[in-house]
């Protein structure tokens, strides 16, 4: 069964289409990641998918359905993740939230979802963080509650939004491992935007390069070559593979560690990249 | 002192607005909006003496002049970037019009210190049913937007996508704010709302991290400071709104200073 399925369609913001006359389709249980140049439209993508950008042409379909907001099927880990630094509100009250948290009146959350919000934070390795407020952590454990977030309610499609920025090596690779063995074990479908390649290798199924309008869906062998992503970028690469690695070059330096450079100097404030969500 | 009618009265007054204001002030601190609250007293100023000038009671000046600057600051978006300086610039217009006001209809200046600072020992039957009143609405509004707005507050980003209506929930507990705005105001005055909205919320925050364990006791904080400030100010004769104030900084430093731990984690 096809999860997403994009038949000719065109998702664009302001002025500037961000995808042209696009067809894919992504199976359940797949993991795919997500990768192209910054601005490329991996955020305009995911928020096409959650249905807060309605297509300009063509149609997008979600298990079956045009894609609507607040879609309980869809656990989303959005990229520009407003950071209250003086929070002082535990994690577990953070993450109880989100649980019908588009539903008016009083919250009010009863035995089983404070348990389902128990299980869930166990399975992220986030249980120590449901009583700690979120003033007092590190943006590891942060990332790592809103991860868990995500995978609450055990949707069938999740659409994470760069989750490795500014985590640490070591943390990433635990990330991507969490994700994909979440994933795997409950047959979740999963968007994984990054940076990077190299890391997600080991872990995907197929990869979505965006670039250009244009998206190639595919296994790595059969996108990650010089030509598609010289269309794609719009530039000359050349795509070298040494030791089970991946390097996409431009020029003869690293497309993504520019990426990755750009990214380190604004991650933080988070607002970065703000234009492509308006 | 409960053997006299206006201490009694005080007491009922202060406690309500104080409910209200520790309440509603909780989510005003949560989602880093006090200026908001600040400016809108001030705005509340332009509107009881305009309410003056025109003949009507001053109170429902304040409350149509705070509630309708709430929604409009609402409307004018919920990331807008320097949002604090439009809200600075409104928030001097409006203590301009307020002294034109004044200016015009000066046998109103001698309520002015009572508008500023507060007169809680001068409240009557009529304004505690209006206080009652309004807290129902307050605080029906507030239980109506919570859900959405503690989501909204703490996830922006999420609760968009979830399909919670971002800026109708930000009008809305404007508005809600403005009210409460208009209930402390009659008893600690404009210019120090923040000792009733702001300060308990805050030292709650420093004391608890559940959000409804922060929320009752933010609400028990600011109720245990307005009564007993009203209390000190009976033994001392100080003004009431003094006490309140001194109350609420003193508990909010109490509560900031490093004998309560403070794990700076990294990453």
């Amino acid at each position: 069964m096809n999860v997403i399925e994009f038949d000719r369609a065109t998702i664009g913001i302001g002025g500037r289409d961000i995808l042209v006359d696009t067809s894919l389709a992504i199976k359940q249980g797949e993991f795919v990641g997500v990768l192209g140049p910054n601005g490329a439209g991996k955020t305009t993508l995911m928020r096409a998918i959650l249905g807060l950008l309605p297509p300009r042409a063509g149609t997008i379909t979600i298990f079956g359905q045009p894609p609507h907001r607040g879609n309980p099927d869809i656990g989303y880990l959005p990229q520009v993740r407003t950071v209250l630094p003086d929070l002082r509100v535990r994690g577990l009250d953070f993450i109880a939230s989100s649980v019908h948290g588009e539903r008016w009146g009083v919250p009010s959350l009863d035995r089983a979802a404070y348990d389902m919000i128990d299980k869930t934070l166990a399975a992220a390795g986030a249980a120590d963080l449901g009583t700690r407020p979120l003033s007092e952590m590190s943006g590891g454990e942060r990332q790592r509650l809103l991860l868990a977030q995500a995978l609450l309610g055990e949707p069938g499609l999740l659409l994470l939004d760069e989750p490795l920025i500014s985590l640490d090596y070591r943390y990433q690779e635990s990330v991507i491992a969490l994700v994909r063995n979440f994933a795997r074990e409950r047959n979740i479908t999963v968007l994984f935007s990054a940076h990077e390649l190299n890391q997600l290798i080991g872990a995907l199924d197929r990869v979505l390069y965006l670039g250009n309008g244009r998206a190639a869906l595919g296994t790595v062998d059969e996108v990650v070559t010089a030509p598609v992503l010289s269309q794609l970028y719009g530039s000359d690469i050349d795509v070298v593979r040494a030791d089970g690695h991946i390097f996409v070059l431009s020029r003869g330096r690293s497309v993504e560690q520019a990426d990755h450079m750009h990214d380190d100097g604004h991650a933080h404030g988070h607002h970065h990249d703000h234009g492509a969500h308006a | 002192m409960l053997e006299y009618d206006f201490m009694r009265n005080a007491f009922a007054a202060a406690g309500v607005a104080a409910v209200v204001s520790g309440l509603v002030g909780y989510f005003l601190v949560l989602r880093g909006q006090t200026f908001a609250g600040h400016a809108l007293g001030h705005i509340g100023f332009a509107g009881a003496t305009g309410a003056a000038l025109i003949g009507v009671a001053s109170i429902w000046g304040l409350v149509g002049f705070t509630v309708v600057a709430g929604i409009g600051m609402g409307l004018l978006g919920e990331r807008i970037s320097g949002r604090d300086v439009a809200v600075g610039v409104v928030l001097a217009l409006a203590l301009g019009f307020g002294l034109l006001f004044l200016h015009y209809y000066t046998a109103f200046a001698t309520q002015v210190t009572a508008l500023l600072f507060g007169n809680v020992l001068a409240v009557d039957h009529a304004t505690i049913a209006v206080l009652i009143g309004l807290a129902i609405v307050t605080l029906g509004g507030l239980a109506a937007i919570m859900r959405p707005l503690i989501f909204a507050s703490l996830q922006p980003e999420l609760a968009e996508a979830k399909g919670v209506p971002l800026r109708f929930v930000s009008v809305a507990f404007l508005a809600i704010v403005a009210l409460a705005v208009a209930e402390s105001a009659q008893i600690v005055g404009i210019l120090l709302v923040f000792a009733l909205m702001v300060g308990p919320p805050a030292t709650a925050q420093k004391l608890v991290t559940g959000l409804w364990s922060g929320i009752a006791l933010s609400a028990a904080i600011a109720l245990a400071e307005a009564w007993l400030g009203i209390a000190i100010a009976y033994q001392t004769d100080w003004p009431v709104s003094f006490c309140i104030a001194m109350l609420s900084a003193l508990g909010y430093f109490l509560t900031r200073g490093s004998f309560l731990p403070r794990r700076k984690a990294t990453q």
